[in-house]
Parts: structure tokens; sequence; C-alpha cells
């Protein structure tokens, strides 16, 4: 009997135990039709070559463990920013459960959001009552300042107006004439999270600069000198923002974070629960028109709102998920560009910091091959900094960058020695990627959690910096921007290669002779 | 304290009625109206709990329920792990549900198993307008190109493919065809369909029974059948329950057939129909094809319960009872064999968790299926509901629970929170969603779901893992700081 009272054994424990494992073999041999082991090996030495690579990217139906969401799940992300903002997801039920699972795993914390619940009735007839339904109840139970609502691919497909059916709920009474609704369709078969934060931030705007929804009048712009940030969809978030606040403060700038939901996703533990929690005030949203300019972190996550921004007469600035020191003076001068203020001794001190560092590790970085996949500003940010750092990042793969965003990586790739050699891949999943780490291998492999089953059949060393991280805990609350956050990403690569060193090392009597303890 | 210990039964039934009474304020008048079914106490004596359920969720309250895909393709089918599961629509659906349900099985993920992968037509705008079909059909030819080890394929349709009209079932039908009788099953789980996951059960467990049964008809075993072939029905195997059931029934002389469906293949599927008795762990979820194989192969089946010692020694009797001396031997010696180390976990844990009140709130059999469990630690659940629940569940639930004890069917956040925040339980079991929520709270609380990574839970070994992690999650130090000494 392997279990034991003194020393409860866990699953990753209690299996291994011989009783199990003549369990598993009779169950395999006698009831499921096993593959035979030659052949299993055989396929398995096949889908490593090459001539398996060529099959694998002349794929063009089937999609195989992609790095993308949906719409909807950026939809929400961005909502919560808002100060006591109920998201409102109008469409099946069952999405809702997935966003607020998915950001639970995610972040460690509570996702409050809404469905309108809308069932086979609502597919034939239309969602309009479940509109008025739902936003009565969530308006009476939740009590919150603002609803935010989009749409999941079922409201979608069946053409349901949010426009008209935010207008009737209100003649209904669902909730009061003057509440704030704004709206964003959000369908799931365009785009991908990214372009759910773009829409929801762009209707959250729409809202209240060109008159809600034709029930007040239009905002008229009356430019100030304050800057507004958007972050994009980031699981980072928490740490990072609260990062960008530092160095605005720093700086001494006026600024409006937009969709600041740091505080939402990083509430305490104290005895209370806070549904809303911090949050852009509805207040500075609208006030936000009359801003210098807008600064975006991730332009791919904000291909609609930047224009539509600058049509009120801002300027708008986006860059490309700034990591390292050449990225972040970029961001740290268009800032003082913009606001006329000098970049702070303090920061100035973290770049001297963050340059001191990468010159004591970059010996073992230089040279080191990478492969990244994420979002496409994460990867381009990403890449950016290693080609810095003397690193060459030899794939790298997005499922949601398309070919515009291909295009300027290349470029990125053309602009550096380190580049020379490296390849970007757009509209590609994770299984090419392992096609690739299997027929052009590289050194360290960088992505969000679900790499971790690249790390277990290519045996490259996975990197955690994406979205989502499941499997490890509190990444989201350091930040990955500004020169600090740089620094984070710097420690947690050299964290990675020194163990694995150490790991290739450890034999004895064998290799640890190079088992060294400085390094 | 838990506010309940200092009270009699009728003060009990009293507060539960007046919480109820208090959360129903919250409410317009016609949702009020509707919540009150679904919210109760249980009488003694009562043929069920006194709730409605199985009724549509009322839009815009937070309800914690999933839809029909994530009962077929989460719970039902996806554990099958040597055939493909496609989520057919746009990319979220399966995405949010990869890997993420802890159903463990062993195999070569990507060359003879698929059970952790995410296969998607991620449908775009142009899929919608002109239909899936054709992409649906090249991405068969494309996995039988890429995963020719593949046993089967199965189509897990999203919300669209209902609205758009698409003929999943001619494409699957054709395909099987060209690949020589493969096995390829259309399910039709749409998440609209259905009030909730349980929907998604029942079209799956038919899909199983058209497709996978009807396809048999005739063929023999692959196996030489003996007299005491029994096969597992409704375990998922989370964090590896099934094993740790399968392990007893092995002991005590039978011999397991197949897994439905964690760590299962479609040979198992396929022998199903050769065992001499099914016995039912997830009554909800795989009621209708144990029904089926009643009906049309005469084999019985037999619900059981392998949370705890008290319920499993009960399981194994109740199961031997459909077979002959020898097996019926076979159950005592396992409940003998077991005993020393179910008497040391309980004499290690129960001192520790004696009088502690749990509220409970999760899927298909839980609500019900664990407060042996909690009993046999010396625990008390004191408020229990069931997400998907049917009638016939809460009928079942009866011979669990106490007298006034509060049922909460398909409850909404904001019912859950406050009936918390006034209960005040010691523990509180429930999902992901709600895990976080009540540990602001400083409420300890475990998923009962994914047996919060770990388990299993399931059988004597699972037991002690169990009780092990109840201790850890009550009586972890951090709850004694969720306040600072400062506050007030």
């Amino acid at each position: 009997m392997p279990q034991n009272a003194d020393n409860v054994l866990d699953h990753f424990n209690l299996f291994r135990q011989p009783e199990y494992k003549e369990m598993f073999e009779n169950k395999k041999k006698n009831f499921e039709n096993p593959v035979a082991d030659a052949e299993l090996e055989r396929v398995r030495e096949w889908t490593k070559t090459e001539e398996y690579k060529e099959k694998n990217f002349a794929r063009e139906a089937l999609t195989v463990n992609p790095a993308k969401a949906c719409q909807p799940l950026g939809a929400v992300f961005a909502a919560v920013g808002f100060e006591s903002t109920l998201p409102f997801v109008h469409g099946s039920q069952g999405c809702v459960a997935y966003y607020r699972s998915h950001f639970s795993r995610h972040f460690k914390e509570p996702t409050s959001c809404v469905s309108s619940s809308m069932t086979e009735d609502a597919a034939v007839f239309g969602g309009l009552n479940n509109m008025i339904d739902g936003l009565a109840n969530a308006y009476n139970m939740y009590k919150p300042k603002m609803i935010s609502v989009s749409t999941t691919c079922m409201a979608e497909v069946i053409g349901d107006d949010l426009n008209a059916f935010i207008k009737t709920s209100k003649e209904k009474g669902s909730v009061p004439a003057d509440f704030d609704v704004p709206f964003a369709h959000t369908p799931a078969f365009v785009g991908s999270h990214i372009t759910g934060y773009d829409n929801v931030i762009k209707g959250v705007l729409e809202h209240f600069w060109d008159g809600k929804a034709g029930t007040a009048p239009a905002l008229e712009r009356k430019p100030n000198n304050s800057i507004n940030f958007l972050g994009g969809f980031d699981g980072y978030t928490v740490g990072n923002l609260r990062e960008v606040k530092r160095i605005f403060e720093s700086m001494g700038v006026e600024y409006t974070l937009i969709g600041d939901n740091s505080d939402v996703w990083d509430t305490p533990t104290d005895g209370e629960f806070r549904m809303y929690d911090g949050g852009t005030k509805l207040e500075d949203v609208a006030n936000a028109l009359h801003a210098k300019a807008t600064i975006s972190m991730q332009e791919f996550c904000t291909e609609k709102t930047l224009p539509y921004i600058a049509t009120k007469g801002q300027e708008v600035v986006a860059l490309n998920h700034p990591v390292g020191v050449a990225a972040t003076d970029k961001f740290l001068m268009e800032i003082s560009r913009i606001s006329g203020k000098p970049i702070s001794e303090e920061l100035t001190k973290e770049r001297g910091r963050l340059v001191d560092a990468i010159a004591d590790s970059s010996a073992h970085i230089h040279g080191k091959k990478f492969a990244i996949y994420g979002d496409p500003d994460l990867c381009y940010g990403l890449a950016a900094f290693l080609l810095e750092l003397g690193a060459e990042p030899v794939h790298i793969l997005s499922t949601n960058g398309g070919k515009a965003w291909a295009q300027k990586v290349q470029a990125l790739l053309d602009s550096s020695p380190f580049g020379k050699g490296c390849h970007v891949y757009p509209n590609r999943d994770l299984w090419h990627m392992r096609s690739l780490l299997f027929t052009e291998p590289v050194d360290y492999l960088i992505g969000n959690t679900y790499g971790k089953y690249l790390d277990r059949d290519t045996g490259t060393p996975l990197i955690r910096i994406g979205f989502p991280i499941f499997d490890r805990h509190h990444k989201h609350r350091y930040p990955v921007w500004g020169y600090q956050g740089s620094m984070n990403v710097l420690v947690w690569i050299l964290d990675a290669i020194f163990e694995d060193i150490d790991r290739n090392t450890n034999v004895v009597a064998k290799s640890d002779y190079s088992f060294d303890i400085i390094r | 304290m838990s506010v309940a210990q200092a009270e009699s039964i009728e003060d009990l039934k009293a507060r539960n009625k007046e919480l109820i009474q208090e959360v129903l304020k919250v409410y317009p008048e016609k949702t009020a109206k509707r919540r009150a079914k679904h919210l109760g106490t249980f009488e003694d004596g009562k043929p069920d709990c006194g709730v409605k359920s199985n009724i549509k969720s009322i839009p815009g309250v937070m309800t914690i329920r999933g839809c029909a895909y994530a009962g077929s393709k989460g719970v039902v089918w996806g554990p099958i792990k040597d055939m493909i599961h496609i989520s057919h629509g746009p990319v979220g659906c399966g995405q949010y549900s990869w890997a993420s349900r802890r159903n463990y099985y062993i195999g070569t993920t990507g060359i003879d198993t698929f059970g952790t992968m995410q296969f998607t037509s991620d449908f775009q705008e142009k899929d919608i307008v002109f239909g899936g079909d054709k992409k649906l059909a090249q991405i068969m030819d494309e996995i039988q190109d890429l995963f020719p080890l593949n046993k089967g394929i199965t189509v897990q349709s999203e919300c669209p493919i209902g609205l758009i009209g698409d003929d999943i079932e001619a494409v699957s039908k054709a395909k099987s065809k060209e690949y020589d009788g493969k096995t390829i099953v259309p399910v039709r789980c749409e998440g609209f369909r259905g009030v909730s996951q349980s929907l998604g059960h029942h079209i799956a467990n038919d899909a199983v029974r058209d497709w996978v049964f009807d396809k048999q008809e005739g063929k023999p075993a692959r196996f030489e059948s003996t007299p005491y072939d029994v096969a597992i029905i409704g375990d998922y195997n989370i964090g590896g329950d099934a094993w740790s059931s399968r392990i007893l029934l092995e002991e005590m002389g039978l011999r397991v057939v197949a897994q439905w469906s964690g760590d299962g293949t479609i040979a198992e599927l396929e022998a199903t129909p050769k065992a001499k008795l099914n016995v039912l762990h997830c009554y909800r979820s795989m009621n209708y094809i144990s029904r089926h194989m009643e009906e049309k192969y005469g084999i019985p089946w037999c619900e059981y319960n392998f949370f705890g010692p008290s319920k499993i020694e009960e399981s194994l009797r109740k199961i031997a009872s459909h077979f002959d001396d020898k097996i019926k031997e076979g159950a005592e010696r396992v409940i003998a064999k077991y005993r020393p180390l179910m008497d040391a976990v309980i004499a290690k844990y129960r001192p520790r968790l004696e009088g502690k009140k749990v509220m409970l709130f999760v899927g298909g059999l839980r609500p019900r299926h664990v407060i042996g469990a909690y009993e046999d630690l010396g625990m008390e659940v004191v408020g229990t509901g069931y997400e998907f629940g049917h009638n016939d569940d809460y009928q079942r639930t009866t011979h669990y629970v106490k007298d006034g004890t509060l049922i909460y069917d398909d409850v909404t956040g904001f019912e859950f929170e406050k009936f918390v925040e006034k209960i005040q339980p010691d523990l509180v079991g429930s999902g992901i969603k709600e895990k976080y929520v009540f540990q602001k709270m400083g409420v300890p609380f475990r998923q009962m779901h994914s047996w919060d990574y770990s388990g299993p839970y399931h059988g004597y070994d699972g037991f002690a893992i169990f009780a092990r992690d109840m201790d850890m999650a009550i009586n972890s130090p951090v709850w004694k700081m969720a306040k600072a000494p400062w506050a007030a």
C-alpha cells in the first residue's frame, strides 16, 4: 500500500509506486488497443524531421495550440480597468465563465463579469429581452458606476444591435437614462483578444467624448498638457501600470492611464472582497479628450483606438511593448518631448543601473539563440531587447500577428548584426513552433505557460514571459516595462541560463568540474 | 466559531429564511420571484431539497454556470485521449478549456495521445459568412496527415455552428467513409443550447450512442470476457481520481475494461457494451449512456461514491452485491486492508477539523458526494447547491444532507457572497471563479472541481490527500494575518 498518513503522497509520487505502474501497464496492454511501441517511436522521430516541418507549415485549415484567445476576453480585460465598472457580455453565458476562469488562473484574483445568458430562444428571436433584464439585474445587484457591454460570437452571428438594445433597455427603465453604458461589438471570429481590448477602449472613449450615444452633447476638446497612456492587453498589467505611474510621477508629468486594471487584479486579503477597486475615474476618461497626446504601449492593441484619438486633434504615439535600454529611452524621450519636462535624475540613474547589469552579465547571454512567441507587440519588444543583449531571436512567432507586424519585426532584425539568420513567423501556432525547435534548435524559448509542452517535447528550456502564466505565481506583480521592468526580464533570462548550466554540469565525477560556484 | 453552531434546528431554519429574504431584496421584483424558487432549506423527510433546478439562468446576475460545449468537450469527450477533439468555431472556447480540467492520462502527447492539446478551426469572418464545412473537411485531412496515429476525431460545435446551418454530420460521414470507417463523431454541443453544461453532457452521451456504439453492432470484443468485467462510468480522472478508484475495484477481484472518460480510449468506449456491470460515479453527466446500455445491452448500472472511507466501504459492498462470493469476499478484504490507513488518517486530521462547518457549491455529483468524506473528518456541511443539477440530483441529496441545510441552486455571485458572509463557515468548496472572492474575505477555500491542483480525492489513497488538504486550508496560519493588528 503506497499511501501513508504520516507522509501523504501527492499525485506526483503516488502514481509512480509499483502497484499503480503495474495497473497502468495492464490497462494499456489489455484494453487500450495501443499503438505498437516501434510505430510510436517511428512517428515520434518523424515529427522531428524537416519533412514533417514542411507538411506542418503547409497546413491551411487546422490550428493546433494557438497563442491567442478571442476578442471578448480582451473586452473584459479593458472593461475592468474603469472605476466601478462591470463588464457585461451579451451572448452565451459559458463564455463569461471561461473569461473569468482564465483571468483568475493568471492573476490569482477574482474577476467579476456578467452575461446576458442567451439561449435557443434568444438565438431565434434576438437577445433584446436578455439585455433588458440583464442590465436591470446587474445594475441593482452589483451597483456599478458603469456597465461596459461587449459581445460573444453568438450575439454577433445573429446580428444583435447593441446601440439599439441599450437604448431600448434604458427606455424600459433597466438603468437610469443618464447611466453610462458604453458598448463595443467584439466578434470572436475577428482578430484576437488584443482586438477586443482595442474595440472596448475605443467604445468607452467614443461614449464619453462623442455624446454618450446621442444622449448628451459631444465634448469639445480644450487642449491641456496632460498625456494619456494606453497599456494594451498585458499580463503584467499590475506591475507595469504601477511602474508607468511611477515614471510619469518621477518626471512630474500630468497623465491619465486609460483602463487602469492594476488595482482590481491586485486586491488585498484583509477580510473584504472588493468587486471593484481603483480603475480610471469616469470623469478622467471624459477629460482625457483634452490631453495633448496619447501614448500607446502596444501598437497592435490600439489599431483602431489611436486613429480615433488622432481625429480629435491629439498627437498619438505608438510603441511596441518597449523592453530594454533603447526602447525605454525612446518611451521616456517621447514623454519628455511631449510634456516639455526633462527625464528625471532618478530615471537616468535607473538607466545607468540597467546598463551596468547588462555589462555585468552580457557574457552569459551574448550569442545565445532564442525562440519567442506571443502577442505581436510583446514579441517585438522582447526581440529588440535580445538584440540589444547580443542574443539572437532566431524564431519570432505570433498567432495574432499578421503581415504588417512581420514586416516591422523584419526591419528590426535587419537593423542589427545579431538579427541575421533570424526569422519572423506571422499567423503561426505552437505546433509550428514545435517543428522549428526540432529542425532549427535554439538555446531558450520565451513564451507563456503553454510553452512548457514545447520545453518537454524539444528540451528547450522555457522562460515564462507572456499571457497566460498559470503555473508560476505572482509574475504579473512585476513590471517588464521601464528600466526596472527590463531589469526583471534580464534577471529572469539569466536565472534560466544559470539554472540550465547547473543542470548540465551537475553529474558527479563526470561534468561537475564546471559546476562552478562563481559565475 | 460558526454562527450555526449556537443555534437549534428551528433557529437555523428561521435564520435561513431570513437570509434568503434578505438576498432577494436586492433583485428587481421579477428576478426575485424567479430566484426565490432556487433557494431554500432542506426539511427532514421531504423527497427533495425544495428548490427548482435545471432552469435557465437569469441574465446579468453572475451565474457560475458554463455551457453545453463545456459539458461535452470539457467534460465528457475531452478526456478520451487517443482521439482528436476539434473545437469547431472561433478560437476562444478551445483556448479557455485547454488542459485546464486536469484529466490525467498516460501517453505520448502529440503522437498517440492528444489530451492536453488544443485543436481548433479558428473561425474567421469568412467561415461565418460562407460556412465552415469545407474547412472542417480540410482540417480532418490535415489531422490525418500530421497526426496519423489518432484513433478518431470528434467535432465539438461552438455557438456559430448551429446558427449558420453547417452540416457537420455530412462532413463527418463522408470523411469517415474516406478514411475506411474511421470513427468521426459530430457533436452538436453549441454553447447556447440548454441552460448549462448539463445538456452538453446529454448531447455528448447521445453522440457516443449514435456514432460509437451503433458502429460496433455485432463486432466481437477485443478481449476474452470474464464474469467480473466492469466499466467505470463518470470518472474524469481529475488529479488521478479514476486510477485511485480502479485500483480498489481490481483489488477486490473485478476487471475494469473501460474508464469513462478520464484516461479513456476509444477502444474502451467500444468495449463497454461487453461489460457485466457499469459502475457510475458522476450520475449527472453519464446517467444517459448508462440507461441506454441497460436498455439496449441489458447491462445493469450501480451508482457509487468513493469519497471518504464510510462511503467507499458502503460502495464497495454495493458493487460486490452484483457479483458472487469471491467478489464479496474481495470487497471485505479491501476494506480490511485499508482500514488501518483510514484510521491513521482520521486519527491525525479529525482532531484538527472536528466541528468545522463547510459550504459547497459545485457541479455534477460533488455537492452531495463529498459530504460523507467531510463527516468522516468530523466536519459538517451546512450549505450546498448545484451549478447544473436536476431534480433527481436534489432527490439524491436528501440522503446526504442534514435537516436545516441551506440549499442554493445555480447560485449567483451576489447570493453566495452574502450567504458566506452571514453563515461564516470555516471552509468553502467551490470553483476558481469563487476561490479568490472568499479568500479575500478571509475564508479558507478549496477548489472542488480541480481539487485545487491536488488530488486524487477518490478512493482510499485519495482520502488521505483530501484530509491533508482540508486541514492545510483551514488551519493555515495565513488566515490569522488577514486583519492588521492596528486595524479596528
